[in-house]
C-alpha cells in the first residue's frame, strides 16, 4: 500500500530530474539533475525489493561515474552554453522521431505484457547479494572473469588517452 | 607390424622428408650448405620404406589388403576415401619406386654437390616419391589421379629445376601442358565412370564395368588410355619427354625414365579387367605402341645428345610397354616396367656420370683459356672415355647390352616376352598383332644399334674434346658409382624373375606371370592357339639374332667410322635422316597447328576485344564507383548528431517490424 | 508487486526517450555522455523490473554488468574528452568533425 505513492513520487522526480539535465544549460547543474534521477531510480529499484542493485546503483553511478563527470566538468572549466540554438529542420525531425519512439515503446508495453509468463511474485530473498552471487560466481563466472578484464583496459585506456603528450 | 601400419609409413616416410628438407632450410638458411644432412634424411626417408616394402613383400599375402585411412569427400551416395591398396601389383610397383628411387637419392647426393639450391632438390624428389607411392597404391582412382597430378607437379618443378635458363623453365611448361591434355581425358574418363558405376574404388569398378553399355565402356578405356598417352610419352603426346631432359640428371632417371612415365602402363594393368573389355581399344593400344616405339627408335638413331637419345629411348621402350598392354600382355608390360627401370636409370645415371666427368672438362679448359663452344652432353665431343671412367663404361655397356636385349640379360627376357606374346595373339586370329610383333622386330633391330652407337661414341674411339691429350676427365665418387653398380647387376640379374614359357620344360616357372596375373590382381587373356614350342624355340633365337646382330653390327661400323658414321648414315638415308634428326618435325607441326593460331588468333582478334569491352567494362566500374562515392560521402558529415538521428531512425523502423 | 510490471516499462521507456533527446538535441560532449548514462540506466530498470516479475536472476546480473561496461565507457569517453579540448579548446560537437569527408 505503500510501494503506489513510493513509486509515483520517485517515478515523477526522476522524470523531472532527467527533463532538467536535458534543458540545464550548465552542465554542473545537468549532472546534478541526473544524480537526482540516479538516486530515485535507486529507490525505484528498492520498490522492487532489489536490495543489492540498487546499493551498487548508488556507489557506482552517483558514488563514482557521476563524481567522475562532475570532476572533469571542472577540470576542463566550462561556461554556461547558450540557449537552445535555433530549430533547424534537423532538430524537428529529431524531435519528431523522439515522440514516436515514445509512443512506439508505450505502445509495446502495452500490447505485448501478455506475451510474458505469468508473474511469479516477488521471493524474499530475489534481490538479495547472495543469490545474485550464486548466480554471478557459478553460472556467469566466464562474464564476470571477462568484466574484470575489461575494467583493466578501459584503465589503462583512459590513462593512455589522457596522458598529455598523448596525441 | 600390421599392413596398414607399413602402409602409413611407406606413404608418410617421404612427405615428411619433403616438410623437412623444405621447410627447414627455407627458414633456417644456414642448413642449406649442409648437404651430407639434407642428403642423408633425403635418402633415408626413401631407403627405410624400400626396406619395410621388402618386408612386406617376405611377407607375402594372397589376398589384396586395403588400408582405408578417413573419407576424403562424401557427397549423397557417393564417397570417396583415402584408401591404400596393397596387392602383388602395387607392392612390385612400390618396390621399384622405392628401390630405384633409393639409389638415385644416393646418386643425388654426389651429382647435386655443390648445387645452390641442393636442399630444394632433395625436397621434391621426396615430395615426388611421396605422390608416386599415393599413384599405386592408390585404391580408388582419384586418390590415383591426385598422384597422377603430383608426379605431374614434381616433374614440373624438377625439369624447371635450372630456371634461370628459359630453355629449361619452357620445356617443364612443355611437360606441364601436353600433360594437361591427357590429365583432361583422364578426368573425363572418371566423370563417365563416377555416372555409370557410382563409385571410383577399384573393387567397385571392376564389379560394375560388366554392367555398361560397348560404347561407354570402349570411351572409358579409350580416355583411360589417351590419358596414359600423356604421362607415359606416346604419340602424339611425346614430345614433351626429350625436352624433360632439361631436367638434371638423376630426375631424368628417376622420373622420366624409371618411375613417373611408367604410370600409364600401371593404369592400364591396374584397370586391366576392364581394358580386356575393349578389345578395339586395345588393338589401338598396341599399334599406338608399336608406331610410337619405331619413331622414337628412328629419332633415337640421329641424335647427338647423348641424353636425347636416352630420351626417346625411353619413348620407344614404353612404346614396347604399350604393345604387351595392347595384346593383353599386361603382366609383361609391368615386367618391362620393372626390368626397364633397372636398365634405363643405370644408363641415365651413367650419362650423368658422364656429363659430370665432361663437366670437369669444360671447367679444365676454361680454366686453360679455351673459349670456344663446349656442350657436355653432346655425344661429337666426348669419345675414349673407358680410359678415363671404368666403372662408368663398365655399368654403361652393360645396361646398353640389356637394353639391347643380349640374351640372359634383363632386357632380353622382357623384351621377348612382348614378342612373343604379341606372335601368339596374332597366332589366335588378331591380324593387327602381326604387324605389332613386325615392327616390334625391326625396333628390337634398331635399339640394339642406336644403344650401342651411343656406347661406341662416348666411351671407344679416340677422345674428341679440345686439347684432348692434356686435360683428362676423372671417375666420379662412390655415391655416383655405387648406384650404378647396384643397378647394373640388376640390369643382368632383373629378368630371370620372368623366364619365358619354354622354361617350364626345364621346370622352371614364369615367377613374375604367377606373381602378377595368376595369383595377383592383373587379368590376361587365355591364348586359345597355343604356339608350338619349336616356333618358340624359334622365336627366341629370332630375338636373340636380331639383339647380337644389331649390338655386333653397330660395334663394327663405329668402331671403324667412329663418329664420321653418322654421316654415312646420312647419306645412305638422305631426307629420311632429316626427318629422324629434327623429330619428324612434331614439334614443328604442333607450332603451326596448334600454338601459332592460338596466339595469332588471340592478338587479331580477342586483343582489339579485350582492350575495348573487357577494359572498357573495368574502367566503366571504376568511374561508377568514383562518381558515386563523390555523391555519397557528403552524408559522411563528421557531426556526430547526424548519425544518432540515422540510428534512431533505424530504431523506429526495427521497433515497427517487430512490434507490427 | 503491488506495482503493475507496465508502469515500470513506461518509465523505463520515458527515461530512456529523454536519454534519446539528450543525445540528439545537446552539443556539449559531456552533456551527450550523461544522456548516454541516462539510457543505459532506462535499459536497466526496464531488466530489474522484468527480472523481479519473472523471478530470474540473470536480469540483475545482467544489470550488474551493464554497470561495470557503463563505467568503463565513461572513463574512456571522458577521457577522450579531455584529450578532444587539450587539442581544440571546445567540447561543442558541431565544432569536432575530424571525420567529415
Amino acid at each position: 500500500m505503500l510501494a503506489e505513492p513510493l513509486f509515483i513520487v520517485l517515478s515523477t522526480a526522476a522524470v523531472i530530474g532527467a527533463l532538467g539535465m536535458l534543458i540545464s544549460r550548465n552542465p554542473v547543474a545537468g549532472a546534478l539533475w541526473l544524480i537526482l534521477t540516479l538516486f530515485c531510480v535507486a529507490g525505484l529499484y528498492l520498490t522492487l525489493s532489489a536490495e543489492f542493485i540498487a546499493v551498487v546503483q548508488v556507489l557506482v553511478y552517483a558514488g563514482a561515474i557521476m563524481v567522475l563527470f562532475l570532476f572533469v566538468i571542472m577540470l576542463l572549466n566550462l561556461g554556461s552554453l547558450p540557449l537552445m540554438e535555433k530549430m533547424d529542420w534537423k532538430k524537428g525531425l529529431a524531435f519528431a522521431l523522439c515522440l514516436i519512439v515514445l509512443t512506439q515503446l508505450v505502445f509495446v508495453v502495452a500490447t505485448g505484457l501478455e506475451m510474458l509468463p505469468a508473474e511469479t511474485g516477488i521471493a524474499a530473498d530475489a534481490g538479495s547479494a547472495s543469490t545474485i552471487a550464486k548466480s554471478l560466481f557459478t553460472r556467469h563466472m566466464l562474464e564476470f572473469e571477462v568484466i574484470g578484464v575489461l575494467l583493466l583496459v578501459a584503465t589503462v585506456g583512459a590513462v593512455m588517452l589522457a596522458k598529455r603528450n598523448f596525441v | 607390424m600390421g599392413a596398414d601400419r607399413a602402409i602409413l609409413l611407406i606413404v608418410l616416410l617421404p612427405a615428411a622428408g619433403a616438410v623437412l628438407n623444405g621447410l627447414l632450410p627455407l627458414f633456417w638458411p644456414q642448413l642449406r650448405r649442409s648437404e651430407a644432412l639434407i642428403g642423408t634424411i633425403g635418402t633415408a626417408v626413401i631407403a627405410v620404406p624400400f626396406v619395410l616394402a621388402v618386408t612386406l613383400f617376405l611377407q607375402g599375402f594372397s589376398e589384396p589388403e586395403v588400408v582405408p585411412f578417413y573419407t576424403w569427400m562424401g557427397a549423397g551416395d557417393f564417397s570417396v576415401s583415402v584408401a591404400y591398396r596393397i596387392d602383388h601389383l602395387s607392392l612390385i610397383m612400390t618396390l621399384v619406386v622405392t628401390g630405384v628411387g633409393a639409389l638415385i637419392h644416393l646418386y643425388s647426393i654426389g651429382y647435386m654437390h655443390g648445387d645452390r639450391s641442393f636442399w630444394k632438390f632433395f625436397a621434391y624428389l621426396n615430395l615426388f616419391i611421396f605422390m608416386m607411392l599415393n599413384l599405386v597404391l592408390a585404391d580408388n582412382l582419384l586418390v590415383l589421379f591426385l598422384g597422377w597430378e603430383g608426379v605431374g607437379l614434381c616433374s614440373y618443378l624438377l625439369i624447371g629445376f635450372w630456371y634461370e635458363d628459359f630453355k629449361n623453365s619452357a620445356a617443364a611448361t612443355k611437360a606441364f601442358v601436353m600433360n594437361r591434355i591427357g590429365d583432361f581425358a583422364f578426368l573425363l574418363a572418371m566423370f563417365i565412370l563416377v555416372r555409370e558405376v557410382g563409385s571410383l574404388s577399384f573393387s567397385a569398378i571392376f564389379a560394375g564395368a560388366d554392367q555398361m553399355s560397348a560404347g561407354t565402356l570402349n570411351a572409358v578405356v579409350l580416355l583411360l588410355f589417351i590419358g596414359a598417352t600423356g604421362k607415359s610419352a606416346q604419340i602424339p603426346l611425346f614430345t614433351w619427354l626429350p625436352d624433360a631432359m632439361a631436367g638434371p640428371t638423376p630426375v631424368s632417371a628417376l622420373i622420366h625414365a624409371a618411375t613417373m612415365v611408367t604410370s600409364g602402363l600401371y593404369l592400364l594393368a591396374r584397370m586391366s579387367s576392364v581394358v580386356l573389355m575393349a578389345p578395339a581399344v586395345m588393338a589401338a593400344i598396341a599399334v599406338t605402341g608399336a608406331v610410337t616405339a619405331l619413331v622414337a627408335a628412328t629419332i633415337a638413331i640421329a641424335q647427338t645428345d647423348i641424353k636425347r637419345v636416352l630420351a626417346y629411348s625411353t619413348v620407344s621402350q614404353l612404346g614396347f610397354m604399350f604393345m604387351a598392354s595392347g595384346v593383353g600382355a599386361f603382366f609383361v608390360a609391368i615386367f618391362h616396367v620393372v626390368t626397364h627401370a633397372f636398365f634405363k636409370a643405370c644408363l641415365f645415371l651413367g650419362s650423368g656420370s658422364v656429363i659430370h666427368g665432361m663437366h670437369h672438362v669444360e671447367r679444365k679448359l676454361r680454366h686453360e683459356g679455351y673459349n670456344g663452344a663446349f656442350d657436355p652432353q653432346d655425344m661429337r665431343t666426348m669419345g675414349g672415355l673407358k680410359r678415363f671412367m671404368p666403372q662408368t663404361r663398365l655399368t654403361y655397356m652393360i645396361a646398353t647390352l640389356a637394353i639391347s636385349g643380349i640374351p640372359l640379360t634383363a632386357g632380353f627376357f622382357s623384351k621377348d616376352e612382348i614378342l612373343f606374346k604379341a606372335f601368339e595373339f596374332g597366332y589366335d586370329g588378331h591380324a593387327f598383332a602381326w604387324f605389332v610383333w613386325a615392327v616390334g622386330i625391326g625396333t628390337a633391330l634398331l635399339t640394339a644399334f642406336y644403344m650401342t652407337r651411343s656406347y661406341m661414341l662416348t666411351f671407344e674411339g679416340t677422345s674428341r674434346w679440345p686439347r684432348a691429350a692434356a686435360v683428362h676427365p676423372h671417375e666420379s665418387p662412390w655415391t655416383i658409382t655405387g648406384p650404378l653398380m647396384v643397378l647394373a647387376s640388376l640390369s643382368l640379374a632383373g629378368g630371370f624373375i620372368g623366364l619365358p614359357k619354354l622354361a617350364e620344360k626345364l621346370g622352371l616357372s614364369n615367377w613374375i606371370h604367377s606373381y602378377l596375373a595368376s595369383h595377383g590382381p592383373v587379368a590376361e587373356i587365355a591364348a586359345t592357339a597355343h604356339v608350338s614350342t619349336g616356333m618358340e624355340i624359334g622365336l627366341i633365337l629370332l630375338g636373340s639374332l636380331v639383339a647380337v646382330g644389331g649390338v655386333w653390327w653397330a660395334w663394327r661400323f663405329f668402331a671403324r667410322h667412329e663418329l664420321a658414321g653418322d654421316g654415312h648414315i646420312r647419306v645412305r638415308f638422305g631426307g629420311l635422316y632429316r626427318w629422324w634428326k629434327r623429330s619428324y618435325f612434331w614439334d614443328e607441326f604442333y607450332g603451326k597447328v596448334a600454338v601459332k593460331p592460338v596466339i595469332d588468333g588471340a592478338e587479331k582478334a580477342l586483343a582489339p576485344l579485350d582492350s575495348a569491352v573487357v577494359d572498357g567494362l573495368v574502367n566503366a566500374v571504376a568511374r561508377m564507383a568514383l562518381r558515386t562515392s563523390s555523391m555519397v560521402r557528403h552524408l559522411q558529415t563528421g557531426v556526430v548528431q547526424a548519425y544518432a538521428l540515422a540510428i534512431v531512425l533505424g530504431v523506429v523502423v526495427l521497433i515497427a517490424l517487430m512490434a507490427g | 508487486m503491488e506495482v503493475a510490471l507496465s508502469w515500470y516499462l513506461t518509465l523505463s521507456a520515458v527515461l530512456f526517450v529523454i536519454g534519446v533527446a539528450g543525445v540528439l538535441f545537446r552539443s556539449n560532449l559531456i552533456v551527450i555522455l550523461m544522456s548516454v548514462e541516462l539510457m543505459l540506466n532506462a535499459a536497466n530498470v526496464a531488466l530489474v523490473a522484468l527480472s523481479q516479475s519473472m523471478g530470474e536472476v540473470s536480469g540483475q546480473v545482467l544489470v550488474f554488468f551493464v554497470m561495470s561496461v557503463a563505467a568503463a565507457e565513461a572513463a574512456i569517453g571522458l577521457a577522450i574528452v579531455i584529450a578532444i579540448f587539450r587539442n581544440k579548446l571546445t567540447v561543442d560537437i558541431n565544432n569536432i568533425n575530424l571525420f567529415k569527408w
